[in-house]
């Protein structure tokens, strides 16, 4: 059985229809890449799976189990995190009490205070700031760490680059790394597709709502994608098989 | 939509708004008349019910219209009656003095507005009770009102207890119609669309070039004037002044209720509403302290589960509009209000959020 | 004077107990309970009830009219707070205006128009006081009151900064939708807030009670010293309404000196005052006047 199943989903901002009937899989360990234009609702993709928005019509399961009812605080006891776009800190609490408000669903694991701060060194002089005084890295990386923290199945990184320097993403990507060889099930957006080609197993390529592109990265191409991306791929059949 | 036949049409009235207009001129001149007709008790009950239509209005124009909920609008009340004993006192007709008064508590309040209206929701609602209950005191030092044994508008005695029955009757129909016909005057006309963008979302209003705070202050301009003549007609009609009674923060409490059984934010719905809590009061206001128990219970229910009121409710079930003071836009094929979408509008943005220009 | 001065100051400590619930609910839910001081009075009456009919000391009487307040806290919110705010920021005022005046009428309809007090109840406590140096004389009671304040304010703290729990407050008080995203239970949260606000309110209502008189329609002045207080203290810690508080209590004291009806006039003029000067200087875009150390323009 799928990791992560999403149905049909339809999600909507008030009248604008964000998210338009997406449906696809995740299998445990699996990497997916979810990548696309400005409003092109990947976002709201992730956030509606985590509990943030409600979808209209389709539906989440998480090993099997629906999760129509299940309120995001919920979700995160039953191993779904995420990173939010914007990072979203309580920025006027300390990292460490950033990071241990995400063991508050109290999920078993190894995932503790300290461990996050091995995983970002950058983080261990800064343990008692409050994270408003934090640079944009070090934001980023202590909203990673309190996803983390739930000890989650399924990690939901919603632009982790956003708003840092080159050399800032790439520290952050090498932290991530190790998270991402030992085989934990993620989910990312990310808008530099040469990274999120990279570090996936899988991409998909939104449009408008609409899954556009779906397929291994081993088999899909850049051009593909970066057709998809700006929906020049409808001229031709259709999607590539995965 | 592509097709003519089925262009949105844009419409002002609505064939029930023009008999309603019709309805409305009959109405006022058969109220003008009925005093003929009516014991004295009668006429004093309508002049009551005349000045309860007022409140509701001017707390509706405040909180439905432009936003600002305030429990401290007894002070306007308060102030009415104090200005017209003040005026009578300096020697001005007594009836004079009541709509000198009014003018009076307006010009008050624009200082006032200036300060308050920087206030959000529940600091706003509390502040102005705060100036209520400040006012009431400064009031209790003028030795002309000595305290809360209070004072009374002697000069009226000059009129028999008949003509001053029915001046304040005329004055009260008058009063009431006047401010009935400024507001609506004012929704209708090119400062009504801002107070709907602003009772719809102020931020979005506010950011499309809307002037939120003047045309916040506008509103709270004219709800003091018209409690202000609210206030200065109660006292002629009980002549005696108690600071205590005046001041009282019951006054908001009946304006809330009447506005919140009616339907908030709209015109209909606070007329309605006092309509509502004139016959309540007739019926129940004997029980005493149950009555008042049942006012608040009431309130809470109709915040809870009826928000936008009586009115409001019918409005959207059956897309009716007495008085239009906006536009709709009417899409073909659907003869009432158009469908919602599925999405369930927030009772602040009650139906007329269609009737945009 | 000085001896005024620390009156005051020790007056400030009620005002500082009745206006941390106040300010406590509004920072975690954005609500500002107009019903506030009708429920302080509500446990004022609920303590005089116990010592008057079953002869229970007032202080003996907490143990049952706190945790019946962290019920009433619990049931409001999750019953009629929580269901009202999702209308939009006016409408719990209306809800709890409501509700001020349906618990005040029913306190009249049960208990009468009569003025009580818990005084009589407390024994000598109620007059008993300490003579400290240059024969200034304070009362017990006006010292414990206080003493409650800065024991309750500071316990607020060390929860709020120390435990799961309270950082799981500050956190929906900053932002629920995140708070939700991290795994706290905005809802649970919010209805424990309330749970804790009312148990302060109930404290508050037991020294209103013993240091004065009240009756059933005392709780709209109560809700108005709670938010003067409440403002004045503004933005800074819990401690700010400490502060504010004991502002307030000045301010009246200074009023009642000045003429025999300044008690009351004092209080509202200095609020009015603290308002205008933070008004002129924050400049527009002043969101929140109650704010606690959580929430900032983020």
């Amino acid at each position: 059985m799928s990791l992560l199943s999403v149905e049909n989903l339809v999600v909507r901002h008030g009248l604008l229809q964000a998210v338009r009937g997406v449906s696809f899989t995740v299998e445990r360990g699996e990497r997916l890449a979810l990548v696309g234009a400005n409003g092109a609702g990947k976002t709201t993709l992730l956030r509606a799976i985590a509990g943030a928005h409600q979808p209209a019509a389709g539906r989440v399961l998480l090993d099997g189990a629906d999760l129509s009812d299940v309120p995001s605080h919920k979700r995160v006891g039953m191993g779904i995190a995420l990173v939010p776009e914007g990072r979203k800190l309580f920025v006027q609490m300390t990292v460490e009490e950033n990071l241990l408000l995400g063991k508050t669903a109290g999920r078993p694991g190894d995932w503790s205070v300290d461990r996050v701060l091995e995983m970002f060194p950058n983080l261990k002089p800064r343990r008692h700031a409050r994270t408003g005084h934090l640079s944009g890295g070090e934001q980023q990386a202590t909203a990673i760490g309190r996803a983390l923290m739930s000890n989650p199945d399924v990690l939901l990184l919603d632009e982790v680059s956003l708003g840092l320097s080159p050399l800032i993403v790439d520290r952050v990507y090498d932290a991530l790394q190790g998270l991402i060889s030992s085989g934990t099930t993620i989910i990312l957006v990310e808008q530099d597709l040469n990274r999120a080609l990279a570090v996936s197993d899988r991409v998909i390529c939104m449009l408008e709502g609409r899954v556009a592109l779906e397929g291994s990265t081993r088999d899909i191409s850049r051009e593909d994608v970066t057709k998809a991306y700006f929906g020049l791929h409808r001229k031709s059949t259709g999607s590539v098989p995965a | 939509m592509s097709a003519a036949s089925t262009s949105p049409v844009i419409e002002r009235g609505t064939a029930t708004s023009r008999i309603a207009a019709v309805a409305v001129a009959v109405i006022i001149a058969l109220l003008a008349i009925a005093p003929q007709f009516l014991s004295a008790g009668a006429v004093d009950r309508m002049t009551a019910l005349f000045i309860y239509v007022i409140l509701a209005a001017m707390w509706n124009a405040l909180a439905g219209f432009g936003g600002l909920v305030s429990v401290g609008q007894q002070v306007f009340f308060g102030l009415g009656a104090y200005f017209a004993i003040r005026l009578a006192d300096a020697g001005l007709k007594p009836f004079a003095s009541l709509f000198v008064s009014a003018i009076v508590v307006g010009v008050v309040s624009v200082p006032l507005s200036l300060f308050m209206l920087r206030l959000r929701n529940g600091e706003f609602a509390i502040g102005m009770w705060v100036i209520a209950a400040l006012t009431h005191l400064l009031v209790n030092l003028d030795r002309l009102v000595q305290g809360e044994t209070g004072t009374s508008l002697i000069s009226l005695n000059v009129y028999d207890a008949g003509t001053r029955r029915m001046t304040i009757y005329w004055l009260a129909l008058a009063s009431m119609t006047a401010l009935l016909a400024m507001l609506f005057g004012l929704l209708r006309g090119s400062t009504g669309a801002a107070i709907r963008a602003i009772r719809d979302n102020e931020d979005a209003a506010a950011s499309v070039g809307v002037r939120v705070t003047g045309t916040k202050r506008l509103l709270f301009v004219l709800a003091a004037f018209g409690i202000g003549i609210a206030g200065a007609l109660w006292l002629a009609t009980s002549i005696t002044f108690q600071p205590k009674t005046y001041f009282n923060v019951q006054w908001t409490a009946y304006m809330i209720f009447m506005v919140l059984v009616g339907g908030i934010g709209t015109f209909e719905g606070a007329i309605l509403g006092a309509l509502v809590f004139f016959l309540i009061e007739t019926w129940f206001g004997g029980t005493g302290v149950w009555y008042l128990i049942g006012l608040g219970a009431t309130a809470v229910l109709f915040s809870l589960f009826l928000p936008r009121g009586l009115w409001g409710t019918v409005e959207e079930r059956f897309g009716l509009r007495l008085l239009p003071v906006g536009y709709r836009v009417r899409l073909p094929g659907n003869p009432t209000a158009p469908a919602d979408d599925g999405t369930a509008p927030s009772p602040r943005q009650s139906t007329q959020h269609q009737e945009k220009a | 004077m000085s001896n005024q001065i620390i009156q005051g100051i020790l007056l400030g400590g009620y005002y500082a107990l009745i206006a941390c619930g106040l300010s406590f609910m509004f920072s975690v839910m954005r609500i500002i309970n107009l019903a506030h001081g009708s429920l302080a009075v509500f446990a004022a009456y609920a303590l005089w009830w116990l010592a008057s009919r079953f002869h229970v000391s007032p202080f003996v009487g907490l143990l049952i009219v706190l945790p019946l307040m962290a019920a009433i806290g619990w049931t409001l919110q999750r019953f009629l707070l929580e269901r009202s705010a999702r209308g939009g920021a006016l409408l719990p005022i209306l809800t709890t205006f409501g509700l001020a005046i349906v618990i005040d009428n029913l306190l009249f309809e049960q208990f009468g128009a009569d003025t009580r007090s818990l005084a009589p109840y407390i024994g000598s406590l109620s007059y008993d006081s300490w003579e400290w140096p240059g024969s200034i004389y304070v009362g017990k009671l006006a010292v414990i009151m206080f003493a409650t304040a800065v024991v309750l304010l500071g316990g607020l703290q060390l929860f709020l900064t120390h435990t799961r729990l309270g950082r799981s407050i500050r956190a929906t008080s900053e932002d629920p939708d995140t708070a939700g995203l991290v795994g706290v239970d905005a809802r649970r949260v919010n209805a424990i807030a309330a749970a804790i606000a009312m148990v302060t309110v109930g404290l508050a209502g037991a020294f209103l009670g013993m240091r004065a008189t009240f009756d059933p329609y005392a709780g709209a002045p109560q809700l108005l010293f709670a938010f003067e207080a409440a403002v004045i203290g503004g933005a800074g810690s819990l401690w700010g309404t400490l502060v504010g508080g004991i502002v307030l209590a000045l301010a009246q004291t200074l009023g009642a000196q000045v003429h025999p009806q300044g008690f009351l006039i004092g209080g509202h003029a200095v609020f009015l005052v603290v308002l205008f000067v933070r008004l002129s200087t924050s400049g527009l875009g002043l969101r929140g006047l109650l704010r606690l150390p959580s929430r900032s323009a983020s």
